[in-house]
C-alpha cells in the first residue's frame, strides 16, 4: 500500500483538493452543527442532577477533542515539513494553530461556564484543566515563533521543532485525569470497556464531535489556502523587485 | 570525552571570569525570595505553606535569566558555527553547554537553597526532600532552556519570546517538584515524585540536545 504522497504535496495539485473538499465540508458543517446542538439542546434528557447545565457538555468535550487532535495533527504536519522539506506541510501546520488554539480556549470557557454552578467556582488548579491551559500556551508559543523571523523557511523550520518538543505534553493531557486523582472526571468515551454513558447522551456527543471536525476542515481550507496564495503573492513580489 | 570536558570547562570558566552571571542570578533568587515574606506577611505557619512553591518559582525564574547566554556570546562573535563544524558533534557540544550553565547558574541556587528553606520556616524533612528535587528536577530546565536558548539565539529580542516558549514546559517540572517537598512535609513517601523527575530528566536529555542542534544549524544556517 504505497501511496505517493509527493503526488498530493504539489500545491496546484493541493489547492485543487482543497477547493473540492471546501464545499461539501461547509455543507456537512452546517448540517451537522444544526443536527448536533438540535439534539444536544433539545432531545437529550436532563441531568437528573445537573439539570440543563449539563448541555454545556456538548460543546465542551468535543472542543477538548479538537484542541488535542488538531495539535496532534499539527505535529504530524510539522515533522513531514521537517523531514522531507515540503513547503506545504509547514503552511499547513501554521494554518492550523489558530483554529486549534481557538478550539482550547473555546473548551476551557466553556468548561469555566459548568464549573461555577456544579464544582462551584470557575476554575481550579486540577491536572486536566492546568494541561489544557499549557497546551493553549503552547499554541500562541508556536504562533508566536512564526511571526518572530523574517525569513520564511527559518520560521518553520523552528516553529516545527517547537511543536515536536510541545508533543510530549499531549498524552500527558490525554491521560491526566487517569493518573491522578482529580476533580475533573476520568475519560468516559473512549475507554477499554466501551463508552460508559448512555446513548442519549452518547449520540449527540458524537454528532458534535463529527461537526467540529467538519468545520474544522472548512476553515482549514479557507486557511490553507489563504497560506499558499499569500506565499506565492510573496514571491512574485520578490520576483517583481528583483527584475 | 576529552573536547567534552574541554568546552564545559571553557563555558565555566567564561562565566566565572565574566562573574557578574553568577552572582546577578544568585542575587535575584535570593531577593526574589525574600519579596514573599515581605508581601504576604511574616506569619510562619503561612510562609510554611507557601515555602516549597516559592523556592521552586524563584528558582524557575532565575534559572530563566541566563538561558540566553548559553549560545548567545558563541553566536555573536562566530565561535558557535567553528563549534559546529569542530571535532565534536553537535549533540554533545550542546549538551556541554548545557551542563556549563547548569553548574554556574543553578548549582549556586541549589546549594543556597537550604538556607532560604529554613528562613521560610520549612521542616528539616522538607530541606532535604527541596534540595534533592532540586538536583534532579533542575537539569530539565537547563536542557529544556538551551532548546529555547538555540531556537532564539538569532532573533534581536529573543528574550521576551524564549520565556514564553520554555515557561510551559517548565509547568510539569515545578508541579512534581512542589509535590515531593510537599509530601515530605506531611512525612509521606517522597520516592515517587522524585523518580517522575528523574523520568522528566532522562526523557529531556535524550530529546533537548536532538532539537537544540537542529535550531543551532538553523540558526547559523
Amino acid at each position: 500500500m504505497a501511496v505517493d504522497l509527493h503526488k498530493y504535496a504539489n500545491p496546484k495539485r493541493f489547492l485543487s483538493i482543497i477547493g473540492a473538499i471546501y464545499p461539501w465540508a461547509a455543507l456537512l458543517t452546517v448540517g451537522l452543527l444544526v443536527t448536533g446542538l438540535y439534539l444536544g439542546l433539545f432531545v437529550a434528557p436532563e441531568d437528573y442532577q445537573q439539570g440543563d447545565t449539563v448541555r454545556i457538555m456538548f460543546v465542551h468535550v468535543p472542543a477538548a477533542w479538537m484542541g488535542l487532535s488538531i495539535y496532534t495533527m499539527m505535529a504530524i504536519s510539522s515533522a513531514v515539513g521537517l523531514i522531507w522539506k515540503h513547503p506545504v506541510a509547514d503552511l499547513s501546520a501554521k494554518s492550523m494553530a489558530p483554529i486549534g488554539a481557538a478550539f482550547t480556549f473555546l473548551s476551557l470557557v466553556t468548561g469555566a461556564l459548568w464549573g461555577q454552578p456544579m464544582w462551584g467556582t470557575y476554575w481550579v488548579w486540577d491536572a486536566r484543566l492546568t494541561s489544557m491551559l499549557i497546551l493553549l500556551f503552547l499554541y500562541l508559543g508556536y504562533m508566536a515563533i512564526w511571526e518572530s523571523f523574517d525569513d520564511y523557511s527559518k520560521a518553520a523550520k523552528a516553529a516545527a521543532i517547537l511543536v515536536l518538543v510541545g508533543v510530549i505534553n499531549i498524552p500527558v493531557i490525554k491521560f491526566s485525569v487517569d493518573w491522578w486523582n482529580t476533580l475533573h472526571q476520568p475519560a468516559s468515551v473512549a475507554t477499554m470497556e466501551g463508552p460508559k454513558i448512555h446513548s442519549s447522551i452518547l449520540t449527540p456527543l458524537l454528532v458534535m464531535g463529527a461537526a467540529y471536525m467538519a468545520l474544522f476542515t472548512t476553515i482549514y481550507c479557507v486557511r490553507v489556502k489563504a497560506e499558499i496564495l499569500g506565499r506565492r503573492l510573496r514571491m512574485l513580489q520578490i520576483n517583481q523587485i528583483q527584475e | 570525552m576529552k573536547p567534552f570536558l574541554t568546552l564545559v570547562q571553557r563555558d565555566i570558566q567564561l562565566a566565572i571570569r565574566q562573574g557578574s552571571a553568577l552572582t546577578l542570578t544568585l542575587s535575584f533568587f535570593v531577593i526574589a525570595v525574600t519579596l514573599f515574606p515581605l508581601g504576604v506577611g511574616p506569619e510562619l505557619n503561612i510562609l510554611a505553606r507557601i515555602g516549597p512553591g516559592v523556592l521552586w518559582v524563584g528558582a524557575l525564574l532565575s534559572c530563566m535569566l541566563t538561558l540566553d547566554r548559553i549560545f548567545q556570546a558563541d553566536f555573536e562573535d562566530g565561535s558557535l558555527e567553528q563549534l559546529l563544524i569542530g571535532p565534536l558533534p553537535a549533540l554533545f557540544m550542546v549538551l556541554a553547554k548545557i551542563l556549563a550553565h547548569w553548574v554556574t547558574s543553578v548549582l549556586p541556587l541549589i546549594l543556597i537553597t537550604p538556607i532560604l528553606a529554613i528562613s521560610l520556616n520549612m521542616p528539616i524533612d522538607g530541606v532535604v526532600a527541596m534540595v534533592g528535587a532540586l538536583l534532579v528536577g533542575t537539569p530539565v530546565l537547563s536542557l529544556i532552556g538551551g532548546v529555547g536558548a538555540a531556537l532564539t539565539v538569532a532573533m534581536r529580542r529573543g528574550g521576551v519570546l524564549l520565556s514564553i516558549l520554555v515557561l510551559p514546559l517548565y509547568i510539569p517540572v515545578l508541579i512534581f517538584g512542589v509535590a515531593a517537598v510537599e509530601a515530605a512535609i506531611a512525612l509521606l513517601p517522597v520516592a515517587p515524585h522524585i523518580m517522575l523527575l528523574g523520568g522528566l530528566a532522562l526523557g529531556a536529555l535524550v530529546i533537548c540536545p536532538v532539537a537544540a542542534a537542529a535550531a543551532l544549524r538553523l540558526a547559523t544556517e
